[in-house]
């Protein structure tokens, strides 16, 4: 679900482990409303990491709720006493509507059911100032690029980064790349035209070869566990070791045992999904490699190691105040690191506090 | 639970298809339609057999991607729900549905349940631009933007152009999503400076592309997963007619592609599709 219905909604878990009770059967008195009892200033609007992290928590000590109880109440009951069922329709129809169409339940009645799922990397391809990629006229807009992020992806970034590229940014950037450059005339017969394409077909042939026997999806599930388990909400030193020690081995089996079925000729999602699942494979090593390096914790990276005694994220700024962007050095080849240090003219670091 | 499945299976665009029947067992009340189809995919590849294409992305009902006829209903049998927002709690074990895509020809057959949409993408195109200042930040309420004006533009810009509308008129006519598509910025401020430019031109491309034409019969509507409404269309006739007598620059010419093509638009989009195939 969006994160705006924070606005409104208040989380809460039962005070009782195992409480399986309904949620508007459990009274006042017997709920715990988490976020507002240990973040009284910003309750339930704090950021999405610490809101995260929280919610892992109370699920971890069994206090989740619903099936699976990998889950905490959104609870809109008060936001609709105080402004009406008109106005919170009005506000958050479609989401309630979202909602409703995939659990059956209907949230103005009962509260929402949550759980934070990672769905961003927080980071992006490497660009320069005028957000061009390290190769010549290729220009990285919007969210796929690393520059506006930080070590928490904001609410509506997505839509903040795309408007503030593409309006501030690329409509100076671009033609002046267009008028300067002198692109020298080039069609298919180039060489390096020839040598991507050959690249292509070579992997796209290799994947149709291999004729194993796991589907590209169970590939895709399991290294996905492996992240969520391993380089999630919450990491450490042993768990990202782990990850690293177990990708290489899945990359392994992936080029060994998958099966993708059809051939290169025809539409053939699987070759697609397969050809994804690759670069994941690389991906989710690198976000291990360097949630490994960065033996601090900041913002939606969360290092065990690195709290405070209240348990919250501590930043380390004598050491790790960089953006770090990883060179791919080639295949088989450890990423280079290239340090970005970071300099605050207006804000300065400080420990945050949402108390 | 265990469904029994007749899908409509095509190699590609020139290959006949033909109905395969498939038995998908452990499916879940808690699963999507399309994550049915996951499973049933997983299995076929497991038993060597090439699994079933269809178009997929966001699995939110925002992205426009994924469609096809269940049982004849684009979509399925809920209201304003796209299959990926199906969820099989809907059904019931046993349950024998028939899988089949958008039987349109504007809309050629790529692969079992996948159609080609491009037709969609060429009346977007052909909308243009909004004259949009950039470079620096604009002040803030420079345009103001009154709250109905904000709300019509809006419901338009729900259309995700799955193509559903198209799937389930009897003409396979366009209108509904070319209607909200035009809809949307004629609604704004920021959209009047090209107004009637963007009317007629999106309304000239519809023309080109091989839609039928609308007879107002409302199965679009019914079938629609972002609930746009007929009014759109009803608008959309208004600013073809306000652009035809707007316009000064030209002499009128194939404004009636609303609901006739021109002839000429007819030839112009066949020559055009020999070209592409070629």
């Amino acid at each position: 679900m969006s994160e705006s219905l924070r606005n409104d909604g208040r989380v809460w878990v039962p005070k009782k482990k195992g409480d399986t009770r309904r949620p508007n059967d459990i009274p006042e008195s017997e709920r715990d409303y988490y976020l507002e009892r240990r973040y009284p200033s910003f309750g339930n609007l704090v950021p999405r990491d610490v809101a995260s992290r929280a919610a892992k928590e109370v699920c971890d000590e069994g206090r989740g709720v619903g099936p699976g109880g990998h889950g905490v109440y959104l609870d809109f009951a008060d936001a609709i006493a105080r402004l009406g069922l008109d106005n919170v329709r009005e506000k958050y129809g479609n989401l309630f509507e979202i909602y409703e169409r995939i659990t059956g339940d209907d949230a103005y009645r009962v509260p929402m059911r949550i759980y934070p799922a990672p769905h961003y990397t927080m980071g992006g391809l490497w660009v320069d100032y005028h957000l061009m990629s390290t190769i010549p006229g290729l220009f990285v807009a919007g969210e796929a690029n690393f520059s506006d992020q930080g070590a928490n992806r904001l609410g509506a970034s997505a839509l903040m980064q795309g408007l503030s590229d593409g309006y501030f940014i690329i409509p100076a950037t671009v033609p002046d790349y267009v008028a300067t450059a002198k692109p020298e005339k080039v069609d298919t017969s180039h060489a390096a035209f020839r040598e991507a394409e050959e690249d292509v077909r070579r992997r796209t042939d290799t994947l149709l070869k291999v004729d194993g026997r796991r589907t590209v999806d169970s590939f895709h599930r399991e290294l996905g566990r492996l992240m969520w388990d391993n380089c999630g909400m919450a990491r450490s030193d042993a768990s990202l070791r782990r990850a690293l020690a177990k990708i290489p081995e899945l990359r392994e089996e992936f080029h060994r045992n998958v099966r993708v079925l059809g051939t290169g000729e025809e539409l053939n999602q699987a070759l697609e999904k397969a050809g994804r699942v690759a670069d994941f494979l690389e991906l989710a090593e690198l976000m291990c490699l360097d949630a490994l390096h960065r033996a601090e914790s900041c913002g939606g990276h969360f290092r065990v190691e690195s709290q405070t005694a209240e348990g919250e994220a501590r930043r380390d700024d004598a050491n790790f105040c960089y953006g770090a962007a990883w060179e791919w050095a080639g295949q088989g080849q450890p990423p280079a690191l290239h340090k970005e240090p970071l300099a605050f003219e207006y804000v300065h670091l400080a420990q945050r506090s949402y108390k | 639970m265990k469904l029994s499945l007749r899908i409509w299976r095509q190699k590609d665009r020139n290959t006949p298809g033909r109905f395969v029947s498939y038995e998908v067992d452990g499916v879940t009340p808690d699963m999507s339609f399309l994550e049915m189809l996951d499973v049933l995919n997983e299995d076929l590849t497991t038993r060597g057999e090439e699994p079933v294409a269809f178009e997929h992305d966001c699995r939110e009902g925002i992205c426009g991607s994924c469609g096809f006829l269940i049982d004849g209903v684009p979509h399925g049998p809920r209201r304003h729900t796209t299959v990926c927002q199906l969820h099989m709690r809907f059904f019931k074990g046993g349950d024998s549905l028939t899988l089949e895509p958008w039987r349109a020809r504007a809309f050629p057959v790529v692969r079992d349940l996948v159609v080609d949409r491009s037709a969609f993408d060429r009346i977007i195109q052909a909308g243009g631009y909004i004259s949009a200042p950039t470079g620096s930040a604009p002040d803030a309420n420079a345009i103001l933007v009154p709250k109905e004006a904000a709300d019509t533009a809006f419901d338009a810009a729900a259309c995700i152009g799955c193509g559903a509308c198209v799937a389930s008129c009897p003409n396979a006519a366009a209108m509904l999503f070319t209607a909200a598509k035009v809809a949307h910025l004629n609604s704004l401020p920021q959209g009047q400076p090209e107004r009637d430019e963007r009317t007629l031109n999106m309304v000239a491309a519809m023309g080109r592309e091989v839609f039928g034409t609308c007879s107002n019969h409302g199965e679009c509507e019914a079938v629609c997963p972002k609930g746009i409404p007929l009014e759109f269309i009803a608008a959309l006739n208004r600013d073809v007619i306000r652009a035809a007598f707007r316009r000064r620059r030209e002499p009128l010419h194939v404004i009636g592609a609303a609901q006739h093509p021109a002839h000429e638009d007819v030839c112009e989009s066949n020559s055009a599709q020999k070209e592409s195939s070629t």
